[in-house]
């Protein structure tokens, strides 16, 4: 009974989790190498009052989803707490064992996962989903949990909340199925949620409405919650207090309006800062390099229209941004341009001529001079070969160099992305992110295209890295004087880089023409929309945006 | 239920049925191709020439092939499978009776095996790379390691002539007491099963720890279910079609590829009647049962797929 007594939940304190000098650890097994030993988070310590939101920012690898699931005492992946204390409501959960973790999981503690398409089984109705929880730890009977959870569907704004449980995960968007999901850790009336990326992987016009929605909730519901993100403007609409983490360990801990603006740490300083490269807008050339003339394209033989009528143009060593959520044909304007998918109608002219439209009938040439560089760096490169060999290969294919000559030109490549001879002979899976990106980007250059077609080249990435691709991006663009499609949802990208930019929305340009006339109001009503749905860094942003909404999101 | 799901459940049934009519034709050729002449096989080789013209005649085999061919095809479907030409009588009953008792055998060795597979596989996931788990890989690999017929002596030499618990000779005939019945079944049901149980249980395993890699078993764990109700509740439902189509294959084999386990039990099924016909050079019985084996084949294969399609809730649930 002492024993029960004192592994029973205290709800008496103020103080809900306290996390004490948490260490944890993992083991890699690199191939061919003896397993080692990774530190992960290292003497991090987390406190957390009753109905409090904090916020845990950081770039991947920074540890912070390892502590958000620490206070469930879970571990992903093999990864082990190894030293510490997680004490909620008022005892250490880690000396409870496997079932009292069992008991406090979904009990106590709820989780919001990252992608919600994933996280909902999809054998299952949602309904069921989101009350097995509640069931499961005997919080209500089935039909008490039901009812809940249709208050909470009505909380987060979910259209239908009377019948949206009868549906499967699939038949929900992903905007609503994130909002299902943070409505299902609500329903077995949790003291605190750890909310893991929420809205990450959202469209940016959909990002809004669910951060709201979360946003509510807790205040409603007065529940405490860890909002895990790698986005700092995103964390200040919703959290009382953020702490920052690099490689496992603090960096600073503040409440919000001190961390955004009077961040005393230099890193914090650079994640406050990241979004501003300045970038001098260049007036169009007489002649456009590439230009895409009405075309319309469509998947399965014509049924379904992806493009409608598009014309955009695209002048020497300047930018063309394509924007818009996803689904809106951004990418298939690319695959159309590239060949990959022929247009049923319009034509793509380059400097001048029209291309042929299948891949198969261009030319080499034609093909040398339209590059891509792919949002996934590390599907795009294959695996067994070197660095050299991949960059190596469009030198021997245009070009027809080989042995020294071809070296030789690898290396000025390497030194072009700032990186040095050394990574030529090194294999993909060796490399960070930004490298592979980089290493991308060295082999699109080494064709000598005229245009470069870069298709969410930085969303895979974290915030400073992206920045420093960009970066890398605009000289090479002053050095060679290349073109590029720049195709992406982030907004704030596009303010950076971008001389000409193109709104797409549903397979259609909406708002075309110079960085200045498209960023200049008056908007149509969906550029207002997605410019408004960009998160500021700033506190009350949210509130201000959703009040000044004209229209709804696709995703809703 | 949705028009797409019932116009793909058709096209499979629909290309079930093309498929055994191309078997029928690759059967009827494959006998034709083969030397010797029925006629002359009939009569013996004293027969006088005119004797074997006048068979042949009367057994229509001066036709063309393709006549032959339908001949047959149209009297299977009016159900005619005609005669017997070492015996001279008709094939259907014979062969009806023949299949009852295959059918029989394989319904009681599935009806063990596949629950037991299932439940074995279960186990051994919520023991992962416990003890538990490595007994019964290890178990089960070791009884589908062995030859079946070897199987069926050693346990015809414990169970039948050392402990006398059953006959060794699994004779049934007509009439036959449903008990004496299943306990004649006993060793050979107990052999096929030993002999299936590996392939499924190990497919079963497999199939289920790869869906408990997914994102949707964190969110269970994350919920506070235990391993088991995470297994049989989020796991099990989205690994079934994998597990569907293993359960058809041996099912399959237990219809088809039975004829070693007959012969040790002497036990009176298709599998027995099929050799001693090819061994009579009785074309007609060979083409008939060659054609049943692929009917039972394509048919739970054809089964297989369609559960695989209606358990995957995209397409009995269309957006």
């Amino acid at each position: 009974m002492a024993r029960q007594a004192k592994n029973a939940p205290d709800r008496g304190s103020d103080t809900l989790l306290d996390i004490r000098n948490l260490r944890i650890e993992a083991t890699a097994y690199p191939p061919g190498e003896a397993p080692r030993n990774l530190v992960i988070v290292d003497d991090v310590s987390v406190k957390l009052e009753r109905g409090k939101v904090l916020g845990l920012i950081g770039e991947s690898g920074a540890g912070k989803s390892t502590i958000g699931l620490s206070s469930m005492g879970y571990g992903r992946g093999g990864v082990r707490i190894t030293g510490g204390e997680v004490f909620l409501n008022g005892r250490d959960i880690l000396k409870g064992g496997e079932r009292g973790l069992r008991k406090l999981r979904g009990r106590e503690v709820c989780y919001v996962a990252q992608s919600a398409a994933a996280a909902f089984n999809p054998a299952h109705r949602l309904m069921r989903q989101v009350v097995e929880a509640s069931l499961k730890h005997g919080v209500s009977s089935r039909a008490e949990a039901e009812k809940r959870a249709i208050a909470l569907f009505r909380e987060v704004s979910l259209p239908d909340p009377e019948h949206i449980g009868e549906r499967y995960p699939h038949q929900v968007s992903g905007g609503q199925l994130q909002r299902v999901m943070t409505a299902m850790a609500l329903c077995s009336k949790p003291d605190l949620i750890v909310f893991d990326e929420p809205t990450t992987a959202l469209d940016v016009t959909t990002q809004i409405d669910v951060l709201a929605a979360i946003k509510k909730a807790i205040r409603d519901t007065g529940v405490a919650a860890l909002y895990i993100t790698h986005d700092l403007a995103v964390v200040a609409q919703v959290a009382d207090d953020i702490m920052v983490l690099r490689h496992g360990k603090k960096v600073e801990k503040g409440d919000t309006h001190q961390i955004i603006k009077e961040p005393r740490q230099e890193y914090t300083n650079a994640l406050v800062s990241v979004h501003s490269i300045p970038h001098e807008e260049q007036k169009p050339a007489a002649d456009p390099i590439l230009s895409v003339k009405n075309v319309t394209a469509a998947y399965g033989g014509g049924d379904v229209k992806v493009l409608k009528d598009v014309s955009v143009d695209i002048y020497p060593g300047q930018t063309l941004a394509v924007v818009g959520e996803s689904g809106s044909g951004k990418s298939t304007l690319a695959r159309a341009i590239t060949g990959l998918l022929p247009p049923m109608a319009g034509s793509v002219e380059f400097s001048g001529r029209t291309l042929p439209p299948r891949l198969a009938n261009r030319t080499r040439n034609d093909l040398r001079e339209l590059q891509m560089i792919y949002q996934m760096a590390d599907v795009a490169m294959n695996p067994r070969q070197t660095v050299g060999t991949i960059i190596g290969r469009p030198i021997e294919f245009y070009f027809g160099k080989r042995g020294r000559d071809r070296d030789r030109m690898v290396a000025e490549l390497l030194d072009k992305i700032e990186m040095g001879t050394g990574f030529a002979d090194r294999y993909p899976a060796e490399l960070s992110g930004g490298q592979k990106q980089r290493v991308c980007i060295a082999r699109a250059l080494a064709a000598k295209p005229s245009l470069i077609i870069c298709d969410e080249v930085t969303s895979a990435l974290d915030p400073l890295v992206a920045n420093g691709i960009l970066k890398l991006l605009l000289n090479l663009q002053k050095e060679e004087n290349v073109a590029y499609l720049f195709i992406t949802h982030d907004l704030a990208t596009v303010k950076s880089i971008a001389d000409s930019i193109a709104v797409m929305y549903r397979g259609s340009v909406v708002r075309y023409g110079s960085k200045s006339e498209v960023l200049q109001p008056p908007f149509d009503a969906y550029t207002d929309l997605l410019l408004s749905s960009v998160p500021e860094m700033e506190l009350g942003w949210l509130e201000k945006a959703m009040a000044g909404r004209r229209m709804e999101a696709a995703g809703n | 239920m949705g028009a797409s799901l019932v116009k793909l459940v058709g096209k499979r049934i629909g290309l079930s049925i093309i498929l055994l009519l191309a078997v029928s034709v690759l059967i009827f050729v494959g006998t034709q191709i083969l030397p010797g002449d029925v006629a002359q096989s009939i009569l013996g080789q004293s027969a006088t020439p005119e004797a074997v013209a006048n068979l042949r005649a009367q057994l229509g085999l001066n036709d063309p092939a393709y006549v032959r061919y339908f001949r047959w095809l149209f009297g299977l479907l009016t159900g005619d499978l005609g005669n017997a030409l070492s015996s001279g009588l008709p094939i259907g009953p014979a062969i009806s009776e023949r299949l009852a008792n295959t059918l029989f055998l394989a319904f009681w060795a599935a009806a063990v095996s596949v629950p037991l597979a299932i439940l074995l596989g279960l186990i051994a996931v919520r023991h992962r790379n416990g003890f538990v788990d490595k007994l019964i890989s290890a178990s089960t690999l070791a009884a589908v390691s062995l030859p079946e017929f070897f199987i069926g002596y050693l346990l015809i030499y414990f169970v039948a002539v050392k402990l006398g618990w059953f006959t060794s000779v699994s004779t049934v005939y007509d009439g036959m007491p449903f008990l004496s019945r299943m306990s004649a079944i006993a060793l050979p049901a107990t052999t096929l099963t030993l002999v299936v149980l590996a392939q499924m249980m190990r497919m079963t395993r497999a199939a289920i720890l790869n869906v408990m890699q997914s994102a949707y078993v964190e969110t269970a764990e994350l919920k506070g279910l235990s391993r088991s109700e995470i297994i049989w509740r989020h796991a099990f439902p989205n690994a079934v079609a994998p597990i569907i189509n293993v359960v058809m294959l041996n099912l399959a084999y237990l219809v088809v590829g039975v004829v070693v386990i007959e012969v040790i039990f002497v036990y009176p099924g298709m599998g027995q009647y099929l050799v001693d016909h090819v061994a009579k050079r009785d074309v007609p019985v060979v083409q008939d049962c060659g054609l049943i084996f692929a009917a039972v084949y394509i048919g739970l294969n054809m089964l297989a797929d369609i559960f695989s399609i209606l358990s995957n809730p995209r397409l009995r649930h269309p957006k």
